[in-house]
């Protein structure tokens, strides 16, 4: 079957995409449409102490200008963190109040003070600009030390010294134990890098208010439509979840940043039945840097223990996470589920403990970014082995390959169960296609031409498909993490599948429908993939973790399943044969030892005429299905990378990347192959060339792409892609999902081979030329 | 963007009255600074005069080891010209450098030394070659003209019209682009002429183009990059900034003169 599970068919989604035919929020044109422009803090932290609206409000075309003791007035509720975590000594997370327009005071540069509502977007950018905001500075915390620092400046009043909370996880005395009892420490302090997610397309909302019905309707640039819709209602109390219709259409890249609510989406909302005019708002890339939630920003104390023979026998993680100035929907999660469960890494650790401490400081909110959490534990892991290795004089291929685990399932001892993998057939396959061997000679090479020259290897293990509900309900999750699908066969035989996954750049209009194409044997173009809107899809949880393959295509399966067994029933009975004897095959339904047959088409037609169906039945062909996982999934691989570093200048340049993974049953090949590309180009990112950076006042000083180096096509490689698969046990496709893997294992791929290549282990990310360089030198010093 | 009022010259003369006659005008060439400024709200000039048109300030002549090239002439037409390429190879590799394609076309020679970005290539290449800047009033010459970060010795309203330069015997010009931006992190324009050697570093120091007389002096005596070796560069009066210190910034300094003078060799 060319176009079923395992082709690598085109993207169905590209025609529009590629002729400039997409629709994105931006794009969409609402009658009597007017524009929001926000007037934003240029303080990190100060008090508002007055706001003169006189001059704008008298200037052409301004509709309203709008506060947030208005805004509160009204009765709209703050913005809220979904997930909640409970501190060592059981303390519930303080949670400062979020509002989204401030009302007494401004925590980080960019926060929204006053929405200007006018005819134009010239309009109201000319009144924001007219507003007049008095402010009293107060003293800044721009990062974790500043924040954490005795006389901090107090960000919430409900968060004494800036502590949101302060959790832990595993055994403390058991791992200090057997960490004391060790041969071999090895001990590192690690700092990931705080990054910017730069979706290409800005984040956009435009609203509408339809007074006769009472009735709201918000376009957005949203991963998860239905989350929107039902925190928008149930939180924040701006419409009722039955008269609000959130719709997200082409969504230009997300990263993650497009699952949370941001407070433009909320006021436009209330300000179209304000102004009872449609609102619309796009983000300038200015907006887009100061105001989309920023990812990871860890500071990490780690110590892994080792016997004499190399085996680990513990593993202790302190974790301080910078939190920004608000807590957003799933950060309380990210340094906690979605990172300190993952530090067993790919190896048999019998003893873990981890605490993390979340903190605010003002700076943008951090929430999760293509990884969340997972990125931070792999670079952990990952450097600590390549460490130790070095430490202990062991290659550190063969000290991966000894400690890995290699029975499942597999329980960790931080909550995860492993439930498949060949983590040394993986290992193998890349140091082959690495020319592991021949390193040494490549080596000398490069040497002679007066450039050092590494290389570096990443075991990650990662969690896809988050996740079983009532297990993350019991961890604190204020939502469930199942999917929802319905599988609409119409009376012609063409198939729609509504989801709530949602795609904005993975491919689900091909994917999906390859499932579906694989079931029936029908052809692609007759299926039609319908998600991104709440008035069509009963409900979703949204697209992010990599969870629209091993969550939202189960959902798909599972109604497949449904409409299968009444496609075999009316089968059976049009066909006069028993139904265990029916089949489906190419499109067409048969009995098996005869030559009777039915079209598919047949089948649509009987269901929906319903003038000779099987006592009982239902008419329609219509099913629907929800699917909460059995188990998180659990994708892994090797990475190695090559390096050359110009000792004059610091330089590095990849010459060679590999990746091999283990994703369970691929659905297409190519999309894989594509979701592995950007993946790795983000994560090379992060390891060389991208940070957010603060100031002490609080000022981003890389909010342009003056300064903020987006990975270029001529900074990445040409990349390795390989598989070596083993099927995941706990869905019925068999998928582990790959839309962050290669995010999550490059890091440390890039800086093991840089660190391995300069001699110097001491470096951070991005390891910028200068970095490099300075590092380079302090080894010379060092060995002078 | 703010409105502002539009206008076309077709020479500089024209151009000249139409800014005389504004408020508060600016001239705009190939926009790749100005337009961006302006839509960030930026600048708010109140009229534009758009030069583009002005075909007097456009195009290259070459006669023998003279080089005229008119102000609007583009990067890209710099890094074309095979007559150019001829007799100064440096310049139009480091046209050849700047941003991108899409800036290489609109982007101007004029635009660029007017601006004097600290960061900016030609600039280098114009204090190198000790090239004259000619504007619609007078000629200055480039050690006077480029007066630090963002200055020069333009007056109000005066429009530079070409840069003229006697081609060196060799030049070079080698670049350490910024990882972000591309700019030059640093730059060094080599180059040899009947007058002695000059060097000239843009992007690395904290006001702007410089010309490194240390280096000049070794190089007078012994056109090599192992001239260089003994030259030290001191750290003062380098950028320091979120992409490398003033100690890096030296250091490249050195790293990319010795990689100009061995291409100009
Ligand atoms: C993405 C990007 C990458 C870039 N990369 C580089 C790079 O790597 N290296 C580099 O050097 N530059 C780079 N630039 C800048 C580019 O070279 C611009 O062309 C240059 O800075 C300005 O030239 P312009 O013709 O666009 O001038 P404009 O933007 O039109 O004008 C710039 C300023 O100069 C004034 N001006 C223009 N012409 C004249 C004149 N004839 N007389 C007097 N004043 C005048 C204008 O009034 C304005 O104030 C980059 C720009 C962009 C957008």
């Amino acid at each position: 079957m060319s176009e079923g599970i395992g082709a690598a068919v085109k993207r169905k989604e590209d025609k529009r995409f590629i002729t400039g035919a997409g629709r994105y929020t931006d794009d969409i044109r609402l009658e009597n449409q007017a524009y929001a422009a926000f007037v934003r803090s240029p303080h990190a932290h100060a008090k508002v102490t007055g706001i003169d609206k006189s001059a704008a409000e008298a200037m052409e075309g301004v509709l309203a200008v709008l506060d947030g003791k208005q805004l509160t007035g009204d009765g709209i509720g703050n913005i809220i963190c979904g997930w909640a975590i409970t501190s060592k000594d059981g303390s519930p997370m303080n949670m400062g109040a979020w509002s989204a327009l401030a009302t007494d005071k401004v925590r980080y540069v960019g926060d929204a003070v006053v929405a200007v509502i006018a005819e134009t977007k010239a309009q109201a950018l000319a009144a924001a600009e007219a507003v007049d905001v008095s402010y009293e500075e107060l003293p800044v915390a721009a990062n974790i030390g500043a924040a954490l620092a005795d006389g901090a400046p107090q960000i919430h009043d409900n968060a004494p010294g800036n502590v949101i909370y302060d959790w832990e996880i595993g055994e403390l005395q058991a791992t200090d134990d057997a960490i004391a009892g060790a041969a071999h420490v090895t001990e590192m302090d690690i700092t990931n890098n705080r990054l910017s997610p730069n979706a290409m397309e800005p984040r956009s909302a435009i609203t509408k208010y339809d007074a006769a019905e009472d009735h709201y309707t918000l376009y957005t640039t949203s991963q998860n439509p239905h989350v929107a819709r039902l925190v928008l209602s149930a939180f924040y109390q701006v419409a009722p979840e039955h008269k609000l219709r959130v719709i997200a259409p082409d969504v230009g890249g997300g990263f993650g940043s497009k699952i949370y609510i941001y407070p433009e989406e909320i006021v436009c909302l209330w300000a179209a039945l304000k102004t009872k005019r449609s609102i619309k708002w796009t983000a300038d890339r200015t907006e887009a840097f100061l105001t989309d939630a920023h990812g990871r920003d860890h500071v990490t104390n780690a110590k892994m223990g080792f016997d004499a023979d190399g085996n680990i026998v513990g593993f202790k993680v302190s974790t301080k996470a910078n939190f920004g100035a608000y807590m957003s929907l799933f950060s309380s999660a990210v340094p906690t589920y979605l990172y300190a469960t993952l530090l067993s890494g790919t190896y048999n650790i019998p003893n873990i403990y981890a605490e993390v401490l979340a903190v605010y400081s003002n700076t943008v909110p951090v929430d999760a970014y293509r990884g969340a959490g997972r990125p931070e534990a792999s670079y952990v892991v990952e450097r600590m082995m390549e460490t130790a290795a070095r430490e202990m004089g062991k290659d550190p291929a063969e000290l991966r390959r000894q400690n890995f685990v290699r029975e499942f399932p597999h329980q960790t001892p931080v909550i995860m169960n492993y439930d498949s993998g060949d983590f040394e057939g993986n290992l193998n396959q890349a140091m082959e296609a690495a020319d592991w061997a021949g390193f040494e000679g490549r080596k000398a090479q490069s040497a002679a031409n007066g450039k050092l020259r590494g290389i570096g290897m990443a075991c990650y293990i990662e969690a896809c498909g988050i996740a079983p509900s009532a297990a993350v309900g019991s961890l604190g999750a204020g939502v469930g993490l199942w999917e929802s699908a319905e599988v609409r066969v119409n009376p012609v035989g063409t198939i729609e599948i509504l989801t709530g996954s949602h795609s904005h750049g993975q491919g689900h209009e091909t994917t999906f429908a390859q499932v579906v194409a694989d079931r029936f044997g029908v052809p692609l173009d007759s299926i039609q993939i319908v998600h991104g809107d709440t008035d069509k899809v009963q409900f979703g949880m949204g697209t992010y973790g990599s969870r629209s393959g091993p969550v939202g295509m189960s959902a798909i399966v599972k109604a497949l399943d449904k409409v299968e067994a009444k496609v075999k029933k009316i089968g059976a009975h049009l066909l006069e044969e028993p139904e265990e004897n029916i089949v489906i095959e190419e499109g067409t339904v048969k009995a098996t030892g005869t030559n009777k047959a039915l079209g598919w088409h047949e089948i649509g037609l009987a269901a929906y005429t319903a003038h000779n169906l099987p006592p009982d039945m239902e008419p329609g062909l219509k099913e629907g299905a929800f699917y909460d996982p059995l188990n998180f999934t659990f994708p892994m691989g090797c990475f190695i990378c090559e390096v050359e570093v110009d000792p004059e200048t610091g330089k590095t340049e990849i010459l060679k990347f590999v990746a091999s993974d283990d994703f369970g049953v691929i659905i297409n090949p190519m999309i894989v192959e594509g979701q592995v590309h950007g993946g790795i180009a983000q994560g090379v990112g992060q390891a060389l060339l991208e940070e957010v950076v603060y100031d002490a006042d609080g000022q981003q000083l890389s909010a342009s792409y003056m300064d903020y180096t987006m990975p270029r096509a001529d900074d990445v490689p040409s990349y390795d892609v390989l598989h070596h698969n083993t099927k995941c046990t706990t869905n019925p496709l068999g998928m582990k999902g790959c839309g962050e893997a290669g995010a999550i294992g490059s890091p440390p791929a890039v800086i093991n081979a840089i660190t391995n290549a300069i001699g110097n282990n001491d470096i951070s990310m991005p390891a910028t030329p200068a970095k490099v360089w300075a590092a380079i030198n302090s080894a010379k010093m060092a060995a002078e | 963007m703010h409105n502002t009022n539009y206008h076309k010259a077709s020479s500089a003369s024209e151009a000249a009255s139409l800014l005389s006659g504004a408020d508060d005008g600016a001239l705009l060439a190939g926009g790749q600074t100005l337009i961006p400024t302006m839509k960030q709200r930026l600048a708010a000039p109140s009229d534009l005069v758009d030069i583009s048109g002005a075909s007097d300030m456009r195009g290259i002549t070459v006669s023998g080891n003279s080089v005229t090239i008119g102000a609007m002439t583009t990067h890209a037409e710099v890094a074309a010209s095979k007559e150019l390429a001829a007799v100064c190879p440096g310049i139009t590799s480091l046209a050849g450098g700047i941003g991108d394609p899409a800036v290489r076309h609109r982007g101007t020679l004029g635009g660029s030394v007017a601006n004097n970005d600290p960061a900016a290539d030609y600039p280098a290449a114009m204090l190198a070659l000790g090239a004259t800047i000619k504007t619609d009033k007078r000629e200055i010459a480039a050690d006077d003209f480029f007066t630090g970060m963002f200055s020069t010795a333009l007056d109000e309203g005066e429009i530079i019209t070409s840069v003229s330069f006697t081609a060196p015997a060799s030049c070079a010009y080698a670049k350490f682009p910024n990882p972000a931006s591309r700019y030059a992190m640093c730059g060094v324009f080599v180059a040899k002429g009947d007058s002695g050697v000059r060097v000239a570093v843009t992007g690395a120091g904290d006001d702007g183009v410089f010309r490194q007389s240390d280096m000049e002096a070794a190089l007078a005596s012994n056109f090599s990059a192992g001239a260089l070796d003994g030259v030290s560069v001191s750290a003062d009066g380098m950028l320091s900034d979120i992409h490398g210190d003033a100690a890096y910034r030296a250091n490249l300094v050195k790293v990319m003169a010795k990689r100009a003078v061995a291409a100009a060799s």
